[in-house]
């Protein structure tokens, strides 16, 4: 990609909900060891939308604290792109609701994506691509979920609510960090996947690791190497998709990244895994903290399968433009429900 | 609550965007929009505005006992929000503590869902509001400055 | 005033106030209109004309245009017939309707009914048919419901005039008192300010025993022109005063959170046509939807300074042998609140008192007495002034 054609993230905005259970309650409801499991996992607790909550809430609220805190006008967004597995609905776009509460319609372009953990970069990427061929000013795509484990199962403990939302625009005065190069790796891998009627996700349990995770993240960071002649050295932050608090640490690993680099961008311990938000949150709690010159690696991962790799140089503009409200901060406002609140909040409860 | 389709739908940038307007003969704002001023009558000149998304409980309730399309909610706050340029909402609290919510209050808009319909049927979205440590006057001349643009 | 011809009210008729398993609407509006026709000594056929108030039939029975079907019922097609609705003050607005309608010169003779019968659909039903009295898009669609709109008044008069909960349970509990003389009233039985803090929040600080019932009822009244009531009947009780005022249906709306002004300019108005003060009156049937609403009610009349309210009521000055009897029949608390039928059924208090037919329940003295019906969060008042006629 040529240099005169810079673009990047001008702005950036996170929403995570209030609510909380805590993996020892959800364990203490289906016997098991809640100590164990946590530590197995490296996650305490998740954030859990209310019932006034989706994906569609979660999505406006991400988007428009980008807008406010940096500033865009949301009529000059030019495309909108929301990534999530639950989508308040199965026909009916999200999207459209996130571009009327920002009044950024109806001249804007607008889909939702869906591709697992991963959608919300995929629709990075489009925009990159609107913006860089100058057929957009702005482009916002958001990951936003309020991921449904099944009752009892394994993803119960982690499948959390939240959403991150990214702008991506050309203006040399707003670009915090310039997306350098984008690459994706992608095979047809079944390891997670929900079926039309289904109401919960069904996974191939360890069949989600090494040749699902592991295989896509680590092969899409190499190939970011390999065609931006990079080394994990040369990156001051990593990010990688967090479907728990160990798996990013160890493909840190099997890459020769050290933890201190993943440390900042790793949020699923605090808030549990977030789907389509959880590698964008992670990244937006990197940019809350990063300085000119810095350069940041970011690998989502989403089933079925494949992996987004983006390598980012943060710009001047940095230190001026940052999110009111950080990251790390806004993980401590939180209140604490127990299992019975958490099917009430989710919907689970079948009222006949 | 049952369906109403282009009723809601209608009422999308109202509850979306809280958008209300303003009569630029009395300087009045008006939320939701009205098709008249009411103090200045035909002389009036409404235009389409923004209203603030803060403000302050001027009044509250938690209601328990809800009408049909609330039977989800269990307990919920409504209250009367004075939106500072004299225009009121009301509006459901949520995400706040109960020793927060008082008279005086600060509070932000958010968006959520209201209300909850059958399980097949449209779903509608709207404004509640949080309760929000008050704002310096830093920071509400920051967010006017961010507002314009 | 003065233009219009007098009118009067020479007979009253009521149902019971309550839950009616076994009496549909038309079957509630038909006795009441029978009891009323039965009252005045005449025959029926002499009516010209019927107004009925009912707030939300087509909600809460599924049928509408009941103008006819009530006229039907009674016999009296063809004559015309028209229903009358303000939300909780369709009742009064009937009676002010029927009012106008013989003073114009119009009609000589005519009925006024109110019915509501609404334990045909569940609690929660119930509540978001009686929330189409506040505003629809922006109140209910929030869910608020009446008991919260109420509230959020009795919030801010909590904090502006420090009015107190058992303030507020000092009128359900007068109210209950009252009733208990009152063979149509719902709850004809005393309760303690205990009972009331007790008896659980419906929308803070309003508490179940705050609120008036739901309630299936009708009441009718028979209005005549005042020379032919003279010669129909012994004792016509005189409407010697008519107002209605309304205000924004959303409480947002509102410039005062502490006062109803359309009870203030309808009472202003009231005490103006008929010259009289809030001294001259010696009882009132105020519109006590809600315990707070009784207080307002009070204050917005001028029988008590703004903020005297409680006070006064937990004093007892307006207890039956107070300084002023409000809710003489038990008021909405202790008969029910069949929406529709209450503005009617507070003027056949008012004829019942006057005559001194009120049995154990009587106003001592009483000469004149004025009823205050107020629709939605005081979106709508209605209020009219009663006198008994010097006949002999």
């Amino acid at each position: 990609m040529s240099e005169k054609q810079k673009a990047g993230i001008v702005a950036y905005g996170v929403y995570i909900p209030r609510l909380r259970i805590t993996v020892e309650e959800i364990a203490r409801v289906w016997e098991k060891d809640g100590k164990h499991v946590s530590a197995g996992l490296g996650l305490k607790e998740k954030a859990v939308g209310a019932s006034d909550e989706d994906s569609a809430t979660i999505a406006v609220e991400a988007s428009r604290r980008a807008i406010e805190d940096f500033g865009i006008t949301a009529q000059k967004i030019g495309a909108i792109y929301v990534g999530s597995e639950s989508h308040p609905y199965a026909v009916k776009p999200t999207a459209t609701i996130v571009s009327d509460a920002l009044q950024a319609g109806p001249e804007v372009m607008a889909a939702d994506l869906e591709f697992a953990c991963k959608a919300g970069t995929a629709g990075v990427q489009m925009c990159l691509g609107l913006v860089k061929s100058k057929m957009i000013e702005y482009g916002l795509s958001i990951g936003a979920d309020t991921a449904q484990g099944k009752p009892g199962d394994a993803l119960e403990f982690t499948a959390a609510s939240g959403g991150a939302a990214i702008i991506i625009g050309d203006k040399e005065n707003e670009i915090i960090a310039t997306i350098d190069h984008t690459c994706s790796y992608t095979t047809d891998t079944p390891d997670f996947w929900r079926r039309q009627h289904a109401e919960y996700p069904e996974h191939g349990g360890r069949f989600t690791g090494e040749p699902a995770y592991f295989r896509h993240v680590i092969g899409a960071t190499k190939l970011m190497f390999k065609q931006t002649n990079t080394k994990a050295e040369d990156y001051d932050y990593v990010v990688f998709h967090q479907p728990n608090g160990k798996f990013p640490v160890q493909a840190a690993n099997m890459l020769g990244i050290e933890f201190k680099k993943i440390e900042q961008g790793l949020i699923t311990p605090y808030i549990g895994n977030t789907y389509s938000g959880s590698s964008m949150i992670g990244l937006c709690s990197v940019l809350d903290v990063v300085k000119p010159g810095q350069r940041i690696l970011v690998t989502s991962y989403g089933s079925g399968a494949g992996s987004d790799s983006f390598s980012l140089t943060v710009t001047e503009n940095a230190g001026k433009r940052k999110a009111d409200v950080p990251v790390r901060e806004m993980v401590n406002e939180k209140s604490y429900i127990d299992y019975a609140l958490y099917v009430k909040h989710r919907g689970k409860i079948n009222r006949g | 609550m049952s369906d109403g389709l282009a009723l809601n739908w209608r009422r999308i940038p109202e509850r979306y965007a809280m958008k209300g307007n303003h009569c630029t003969n009395c300087k009045q704002d008006y939320f939701p929009s009205r098709m008249i001023c009411p103090n200045c009558r035909r002389k009036g000149h409404l235009v389409s505005k923004d209203m603030p998304r803060i403000g302050k409980i001027v009044s509250y309730t938690k209601v328990m006992v809800g009408p049909s399309g609330f039977e989800n909610e269990g307990n919920y706050y409504l209250a009367l929000i004075d939106l500072g340029s004299g225009a009121k909402v009301l509006s459901q609290i949520v995400d706040s503590d109960e020793q927060d919510i008082h008279i005086g209050a600060s509070v932000k808009k958010m968006f959520r869902k209201i209300g909850e319909v059958e399980e097949k049927g449209a779903i509608t979205y709207g404004y509640k509001f949080k309760v929000v440590k008050p704002l310096t006057e830093d920071q509400v001349e920051a967010l006017k400055e961010k507002n314009k643009k | 005033m003065s233009k219009l011809r007098r009118v009067a009210m020479i007979g009253a008729g009521l149902t019971k106030f309550g839950e009616h398993w076994n009496l549909s609407f038309r079957e509630l509006g038909t006795e009441a209109a029978i009891k009323a026709v039965e009252n005045s000594n005449i025959d029926g056929k002499e009516i010209e004309a019927m107004y009925i108030g009912c707030m939300a039939s087509g909600r809460f029975v599924g049928q509408e245009h009941i103008g006819a079907l009530v006229a039907d019922q009674l016999g009296l097609n063809p004559i015309p017939s028209t229903r009358v609705e303000a939300a909780c003050a369709s009742g009064g607005l009937a009676l002010r309707t029927g009012y106008l309608s013989i003073a114009s010169g119009e009609h000589d003779i005519v009925a006024v009914g109110g019915i509501e019968k609404m334990t045909e659909v569940t609690t929660a039903e119930a509540g978001f048919a009686l929330g189409g009295a506040g505003d629809q898009e922006t109140e209910l669609f929030h869910g608020a419901t009446f008991p919260a709109l109420y509230a959020l008044l009795a919030k801010v008069h909590m904090k502006q005039f420090g009015t107190t909960e058992e303030q507020m349970a000092a009128v359900s509990v007068k109210n209950h008192k009252n009733a208990v003389h009152n063979p149509i009233a719902q709850f004809r039985k005393e309760i303690s300010i205990e009972q009331v803090m007790k008896s659980g929040y419906v929308a803070t600080p309003l508490k179940l025993l705050d609120c008036s019932p739901i309630s299936d009822g009708a009441a009718a009244v028979i209005l005549a022109e005042i020379g032919l009531a003279k010669k129909l009947c012994e004792n016509p009780v005189e409407i010697i005063g008519s107002t209605h005022a309304t205000d924004s249906l959303a409480l947002t709306g509102r410039k005062s959170l502490t006062e109803l002004n359309a009870t203030k300019v309808a009472s202003a108005q009231l005490f103006h046509q008929t010259g009289l003060t809030p001294k001259d009156i010696d009882m009132a049937e105020v519109h006590d939807c809600f315990s707070i609403a009784e207080i307002l009610a009070i204050e917005d009349i001028g029988f008590f300074k703004k903020g005297q309210g409680g006070p006064a009521t937990e004093q007892g000055k307006t207890a039956l042998d107070g300084e002023i009897a409000i809710n003489p029949s038990g008021g909405l608390k202790g008969c029910g609140h069949p929406v529709g039928a209450t503005g009617v059924k507070q003027a056949a208090e008012m004829f019942q008192q006057l005559r001194g037919e009120a049995g154990g329940r009587q106003v001592k003295e009483a000469e004149i007495g004025l009823t205050h019906n107020v629709g939605g969060s005081g979106a709508t008042c209605v209020m009219h002034a009663f006198r008994l006629m010097e006949n002999r």
